[in-house]
């Protein structure tokens, strides 16, 4: 199953930037890139937790707030040396505005 | 026996279909042609052209009267299609009915007009057709004209240089943070942007306009969000397109953001085809003409029973402006498995940017050199296996075959006379002269050559032209590049920034030959200080380029919640400040509140969504942020001096909160704690901060360059002075050099130990001038930089940015 939700605006993520959107499995962090492309995952480091929407932002990476872990907004997947994984959630952006799969929200899994 | 086809649209797409029609069914079908327009097909791309003043419009009829005549096309132009009749497959138009066998729609698409007020006023045009050339033409005539164009992308620029051609004062006026966003990257973007500029076009980014101004019923400006006020006698708005559906939506045929057509170009109804940019295929619209020229194909042998498929093809653009290169082609966002090469040549303004996705080229932008723009698009379209000349692919196909894989290799084959440095135009022979003559290290070729000397981009070549030369005598200097992006040092960048007058990131990195294309989290924020030290009040802060702590206005703890500190000058405080403080740590329930070593108090635990509501009531207490986070000026820590202790020389409280006064709001390389004690006794541990203040009976002793964190450093003394305002003079001076000189995340004892006393006092004690101009440099910064960050984040434009974007746990659970 598949329910598009529409969450908001591309305009309302900064560019480079993240807004977080609640949801009973916790906070999930949308990320707007450079190319204007938007993805999904959880806020929350594997490392030790750290709220990854207030990372820096680059190609498609977070740096981590906390203590620099690298994190690939696509795959979900922590870069260079480090290892671990966030979940990555079906986003997309239709008209301007972002959809967010919620049927996935309670089945994803580390991958 | 022939039938009846109507078309209704004499556009690009309609014309290359009827050329198929009569090149492959001559005589087969009795064609009608409607076109609103008063004219037949013209080659629409070539407007811009017309409009620079390069073609005219004869040279870009596509079909003439005689064409039509030839066919037996009875034309209809200028006359509006009104409706369409399925049940009796009738076309009405203004002046009458025809009757249809097959119907063809091709009616292009609507400029989409934003609806700002005023955008019906006389003079608000779009940029579409014939009639809307001439009146920017018209322009031209006019001596001192001034336009608008709202929209910076493919057409609104290519409107923007033709009309600057003519003479005509443009301003360009665009959303987003660099032009062409949806075919360009950020680098690419920025030389656009320049080269527009040397075209005397005033190009704004990120600039929203509000309101189209008009004075006696016609337009006369525009209003931007941030209350800037341009005046124009035309305005061209360039926003987009919108397919123009709205007879086929009437006529009951299945639409969505275009008419609904299959791959045989076949709409809901079976006697219909449809095709151009007013059509919908599979999820896709379109805007460039190269897939419609593939529908016109394929929407003709469909009328012709002969079975054909449209397949969209990866579509490149080029703009049509004199002077600016620009090519891009497929898909260019970064992505897991994808691989970026990146080329870069500042001196000639040259940038190259592969996308690569396993064996195979998907994207290209290239700005300056587009000569392999078809080659590559060849690449991306035919999929091709890449992988063997991957290396040297960005060099394009002239380079393929040979391919060097060793780089030493590659240098020693290099002729003699090749050149190395592209700025000072050295080539490999002078290198090797000079060390020939005697030059062993990069500073020794550098001085005597200049090569590597300007940009630093060749600084590897001129190393590995000096191994070569060297043998195991060279060794490379072991200089730390500022992060992986570039091989340039800190130092390097802030020397390029100043000498080239770089003012954006998009500049430093272009011209600096950054290697990605955005840069990464250690190099972004330390360009972000630099911009914003080197040009006060010109470059624009970039949040998105700050450490959460900064960008919050906060210090984020480890359960992600945040502490706020308000600024508390000189470490005095009243009843009423502290009464506004415990009624915040009430109202938000702050778990710690914690006095701190800088003499002010915290609040530990607040969430964030909470931040913009309590900095709104310590604000209304009189109490601005602390910045206890940022990189600049934390606290000015006091004794209570000559006011309370009997030891006390001179007012250090008063002095204190003087100085804290002054310097705070100021961003520097790394934080700033400073200290003043009213005698030696150094009750305010003036002796292990970045500046000190040791109060004498004859004045007071300045220190510098001490810290008590991970390293402990105790200060050494600057000089002695005599007055308040020498101290805040002296202190500016020091801060402004140190601002200036270091590099970012340096403390200013690394940074001392780096330059040495001696320059220091030079530059700030015993030269006068010096000092002056570096205090006067540093108080003009802070007519900028001191805004309470609280007071402009409680605002509302800012406030959402705290909020959540959406919670869903709000929607019932199933
Ligand atoms: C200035 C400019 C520069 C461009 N540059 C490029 C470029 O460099 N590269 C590129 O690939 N593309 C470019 N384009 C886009 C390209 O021109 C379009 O993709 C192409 O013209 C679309 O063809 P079409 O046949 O679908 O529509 P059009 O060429 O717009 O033809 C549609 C015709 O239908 C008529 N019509 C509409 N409704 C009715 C009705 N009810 N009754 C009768 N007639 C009607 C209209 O008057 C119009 O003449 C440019 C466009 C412009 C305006
Ligand atoms: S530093 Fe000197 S003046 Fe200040 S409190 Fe201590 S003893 Fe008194
Ligand atoms: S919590 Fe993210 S790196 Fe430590």
């Amino acid at each position: 199953m598949t329910n598009w939700t529409d969450i908001g605006a591309l305009e309302d993520i900064p560019e480079r930037g993240a807004r977080v959107v609640k949801t009973h499995i916790g906070c999930v962090a949308v990320f707007r890139t450079i190319d204007n492309e938007v993805f999904a995952i959880d806020d929350a480091c594997p490392h030790k937790g750290g709220p990854l929407s207030e990372g820096i932002v680059h190609g498609r990476s977070v740096t981590c707030p906390l203590h620099n872990m690298v994190l690939r907004l696509d795959t979900g997947l922590a870069q260079g040396a480090d290892t671990g994984a966030v979940n990555t959630y079906p986003i997309r952006v239709e008209g301007g505005r972002i959809l967010l799969d919620t049927a996935k929200l309670r089945r994803a899994q580390v991958a | 026996m022939t039938k009846n086809l109507v078309v209704i649209g004499a556009g690009m797409a309609s014309g290359r279909m009827l050329e198929h029609l009569f090149d492959t069914q001559p005589g087969a079908w009795n064609v009608t042609l409607f076109n609103a327009e008063p004219r037949g097909n013209y080659n629409r791309l070539m407007l811009s052209p017309v409009l620079s003043g390069d073609k005219t419009y004869a040279e870009i009829v596509t079909h003439d009267t005689d064409w039509y005549e030839g066919h037996g096309v009875t034309c209809r132009f200028g006359e509006k299609v009104e409706r369409i009749d399925r049940a009796a497959r009738i076309v009405h138009g203004e002046n009458g009915p025809v009757p249809y066998d097959r119907l063809v729609i091709a009616t292009g698409s609507n400029p989409f007009m934003i609806p700002l007020p005023g955008h019906d006023l006389p003079g608000v045009i779009p940029y579409r057709d014939l009639e809307d050339t001439e009146r920017m033409m018209g322009l031209g005539a006019k001596p001192g004209a001034k336009a608008i164009v709202i929209g910076g992308g493919l057409l609104g620029l290519e409107a923007a240089a033709g009309m600057a051609a003519r003479g005509v004062d443009v301003t360009v006026i665009h959303v987003m943070g660099h032009l062409m966003e949806r075919q360009l990257d950020e680098a690419a973007g920025y030389l656009l942007k320049k080269a527009l500029e040397a075209k005397g076009i005033t190009v704004l980014t990120s600039a929203n306009s509000k309101e189209i101004m008009g004075t006696d019923g016609h337009v006369s400006g525009l209003l931007l969000d941030d209350g800037t006020e341009l005046p124009c006698d035309l305005l061209v708005m360039a926003v987009g397109i919108r397919p123009n559906v709205a007879l086929a939506k009437e006529a009951g045929l299945a639409v969505g953001r275009g008419i609904h057509v299959d791959d045989a170009m076949i709409t809901s109804d079976e006697h219909i085809l449809a095709l151009g940019e007013c059509v919908e295929h599979q999820g896709a619209i379109f805007g460039l003409v190269a897939p419609l020229y593939d529908q016109a194909k394929v929407a003709a042998d469909t009328l012709g029973d002969t079975p054909a498929i449209f397949t969209p093809k990866e579509v490149a653009t080029k703009l049509k402006v004199t002077g600016c290169d620009l090519f891009s082609a497929g898909d260019f966002a970064e992505g897991d498995g994808r691989d970026d090469i990146v080329f870069r040549d500042p001196a000639r303004g040259i940038y190259k940017r592969l996308v690569l996705e396993g064996e195979r080229l998907i994207g290209a932008v290239m700005y300056g050199d587009t000569a392999d723009g078809a080659w590559f698009h060849g690449l991306i379209k035919d999929k091709t296996d890449v992988s063997d000349m991957r290396d040297t692919l960005i060099f394009g196909p002239a380079f393929q075959g040979g391919a060097q894989s060793d780089p030493l290799a590659a240098v020693a084959a290099l002729p003699a006379d090749a050149e190395i440095c592209g700025c000072n135009g050295v080539c490999k022979s002078t290198i090797v002269d000079a060390i020939k003559g005697g030059a062993t290290s990069l500073t020794d070729v550098r001085a005597q050559t200049k090569a590597s000397a300007s940009c630093g981009t060749c600084t590897g070549l001129v190393e590995q032209v000096m191994a070569l030369s060297l043998g195991d005598a060279f060794e490379v200097q072991t200089v730390k590049p500022m992060c992986p992006c570039t091989p340039l040092t800190h130092m390097d960048v802030r020397r390029l920034i100043k000498s080239r007058g770089l003012k954006s990131m998009a500049a430093v990195m272009q011209e600096c030959g950054w290697e990605t294309s955005c840069g990464c989290a250690s190099c972004r924020p330390a360009l972000n200080y630099y911009l914003l030290c080197d040009w006060p009040g010109e470059y624009q802060d970039d949040d998105q380029s700050r450490f959460v702590n900064e960008r919050m206005h906060s210090n984020i703890q480890k359960d992600g919640t945040y502490s706020v500190v308000p600024r508390m000058w000189g470490g005095i405080t009243s009843a009423a400040e502290l009464r506004a403080i415990a009624d915040a740590a009430d109202k938000y329930n702050v778990q710690t509140v914690k006095v701190t070593g800088g003499q002010r108090i915290d609040l530990l635990g607040v969430k964030k969504q909470d931040l913009p509501d309590i900095w709104a009531d310590l604000n209304a207490a009189g109490m601005v942020s602390g910045q206890a986070y940022a990189k600049g000026l934390r606290t000015v820590k006091t004794c209570v001096g000559t006011d309370h202790c009997r030891f006390g020389t001179q007012d250090s409280t008063g002095l204190g909160i003087r100085m804290e006064k002054a310097l705070w709001g100021s961003w520097t390389p790394a934080k700033v704690k400073m200290a003043v004690s009213g005698c030696p006794r150094n009750c305010s541990e003036s002796t292990c901060k970045d500046v000190g203040v040791i109060c004498v009976d004859s004045g007071y002793v300045l220190h510098i360059g001490g810290a008590a964190g991970l390293h402990i450093q105790g200060t050494v003394v600057m000089c002695t002075v005599k007055t308040e305002d020498e101290v805040l003079e002296y202190t500016a001076a020091v801060l402004q050099l140190y601002r200036e000189e270091a590099a970012y995340l340096e403390r200013m004892y690394k940074w001392l130990d780096n330059v040495g006393l001696d320059h220091i006092v030079a530059r700030v004690v015993t030269d006068a001038d010096s000092r002056k101009a570096l205090a006067d440099r540093f108080y003009y910064a802070q007519q900028f930089m001191q805004q309470d960050p609280w007071a402009e984040r409680t605002k509302p434009a800012f406030r959402n940015l705290w909020q959540p974007l959406a919670d869903l746990t709000l929607e019932a659970a199933e």
